[in-house]
């Protein structure tokens, strides 16, 4: 685990995750820009960090309805921002990247924020990005495992020699700057099912794994089997990290969290997955066991704690600027989680 | 209410004659319902691979949106190899798996015989109950005695029952979910 900076001692990580959603809030119509945008998600990076949460991570979506394209830039300015929370990307599209422009820029953002950088690469749910930076989608398998290969090597070699198919050879090559310790926490981001949690397994690299919905007893298959094959292939599970993602809206009663949720998260599903949110599935969320963090402090709290002892986890990154929830109720929810969630949670989870 | 005829076939005439027959009588049924049809034959739409839906382009994407936008669907299909079509498949693999929560769904089969009158049972109503439609349990299935020579449907039986289908499947959305 020190490897990847995590210290189990001190219990569960917890930190908040954006991917630069930019909508309008459904409540009131009303859209901010997308430089107001940018700027919330600063904003939102310095209370998390003086809030005392764990990390913040920003990842890269080239879609309409976001804002975080270039989402190392913004992470780099969270960097200059921030003091003593974790950075991290959530996620990087590494398959549209070069993985030698990815280590520069992280191993920077690294060096700027005196150690606090970790990528999470994934391959991206929408396809957006391949035609817009001119990749084949016929290759999306091939594409990012080649690269995350690539990645992990240019972050365990200073100098490296490698040939592939999708980038050019390098020969004798130098990847500067090297990170503040020498190397990079690199995790996998990876959606609900097993197949690219064994992937990651079979890699001995950590492990993301988005659990938004539905029960969460769901998502223990994918991380049973990632650990499984971490041990089939030689790697210590014990010494691998597991990171979740959900999505959290709190209020102090729980009929209120879900009321005012709702219409947030009906607008993201409606623009990026097409059709409403069942409404009969929300309501599932009122039980301890459902994945979606919707409730009061004390619901919240019993959803992480069930989970914790299905997955055994290491870090929750929660997303919490769904579908246009403004600023305001975003700092307020920030402020709950860090005074009534996480005590509750590191009580339980530190050794 | 968007009620939507999908006729699933890429060859023939006999299923869209059907499927012509049961969209105009749901119109003349409730003036409240918004009536429209699509033939698959008329579109050219690659194999699903797996995409949200919204990044599909061209004909596959006007197809899976207007699958999407529907209330309620009726959806006509021959049987091909004793099941639905391969175009007809490929819809449903265009699409989310809880794609048809909400929506209720009728069915008409055409077929030369009888032989396959379980067709929809086995091959059609498992894919639509996956992804979470409200079915309506009775189909029309309609042979090919159905038709006189001039491929119009003529046997009032059949036409009675397509007209009860439309019904029922207009009268038991408007049931579940009355907003609409």
């Amino acid at each position: 685990m020190e490897q990847y900076r995590i210290n189990p001692n001190n219990g569960m990580e917890i930190g908040l995750y954006s991917v630069g959603e930019h909508f309008g809030n459904p409540h009131t119509g009303y859209k901010i820009t997308a430089g107001e945008r940018l700027h919330e998600l600063i904003e939102a990076a310095k209370l998390s960090d003086q809030a005392g949460l764990d990390v913040f991570a920003v990842g890269e979506s080239h879609q309409e309805h976001f804002a975080t394209q270039a989402h190392s830039v913004v992470l780099g300015a969270i960097a200059n921002a921030t003091n003593k929370i974790k950075i991290a990307s959530s996620s990087t599209v590494l398959s549209v990247n070069d993985p030698v422009r990815v280590y520069e820029d992280f191993a920077t953002i690294d060096l700027i924020s005196g150690g606090r950088a970790e990528i999470v690469a994934g391959r991206g749910s929408r396809l957006g990005a391949y035609d817009l930076l001119g990749f084949d989608t016929s290759d999306y398998e091939a594409l990012f495992e080649e690269k995350m290969d690539l990645l992990i090597r240019l972050n365990n070699e200073e100098t490296i020699t490698w040939r592939g198919n999708f980038r050019a050879p390098l020969d004798q090559a130098t990847v500067l700057p090297r990170p503040l310790s020498g190397r990079l926490p690199i995790w996998r981001a990876v959606g609900g099912a097993p197949a690219s949690a064994i992937k990651a397994g079979i890699a001995g690299v950590p492990l993301m794994l988005a659990a938004l919905g539905g029960p969460s007893v769901n998502f223990k298959i994918s991380v049973d089997a990632y650990r499984q094959a971490a041990e089939q292939s030689g790697y210590d599970s014990a010494a691998l990290p597991v990171a979740t993602t959900a999505m959290l809206y709190v209020s102090e009663r729980s009929q209120d969290a879900v009321n005012e949720f709702y219409p947030h998260l009906n607008t993201a599903f409606r623009a990026l997955r097409g059709g409403t949110y069942p409404k009969e599935a929300f309501a599932q969320s009122s039980d301890y066991k459902d994945a979606l963090l919707v409730g009061s402090p004390q619901l919240i709290i019993e959803k992480i704690l069930h989970q914790y002892e299905l997955f055994g986890h290491q870090r929750l990154l929660l997303q919490m600027d769904v579908g246009g929830v403004p600023f305001e109720k975003l700092a307020r929810n920030i402020e709950i989680v860090a005074q009534q969630i996480v005590p509750a949670i590191r009580k339980y989870t530190a050794k | 209410m968007k009620l939507l005829g999908l006729s699933g076939s890429n060859i023939g005439s006999k299923t869209r004659v059907a499927m012509n027959n049961a969209i105009r009588m749901a119109g003349e049924i409730d003036a409240d319902v918004n009536v429209s049809m699509i033939d698959l034959a008329d579109y050219d739409i690659p194999y699903g691979d797996g995409r949200n839906y919204l990044d599909y382009k061209g004909d596959a994407l006007h197809v899976a949106k207007l699958v999407m936008d529907a209330d309620a669907i009726l959806i006509g299909t021959p049987i091909f190899q004793a099941s639905i079509p391969a175009i007809l498949k490929n819809v449903f693999d265009l699409l989310p798996p809880d794609a048809l929560r909400g929506k209720t769904i009728g069915i008409i089969v055409t077929a030369g015989t009888s032989k396959h009158f379980l067709m929809a049972e086995h091959q059609l109503k498992p894919i639509l109950a996956f992804m979470k439609a409200n079915i309506i349990s009775s189909y029309v299935f309609i042979e090919n005695k159905d038709y006189n020579p001039d491929k119009e449907l003529v046997n009032p039986d059949i036409l009675d029952r397509l007209n009860r289908l439309a019904k029922e499947t207009i009268d038991t959305h408007k049931a579940l979910y009355p907003t609409t």
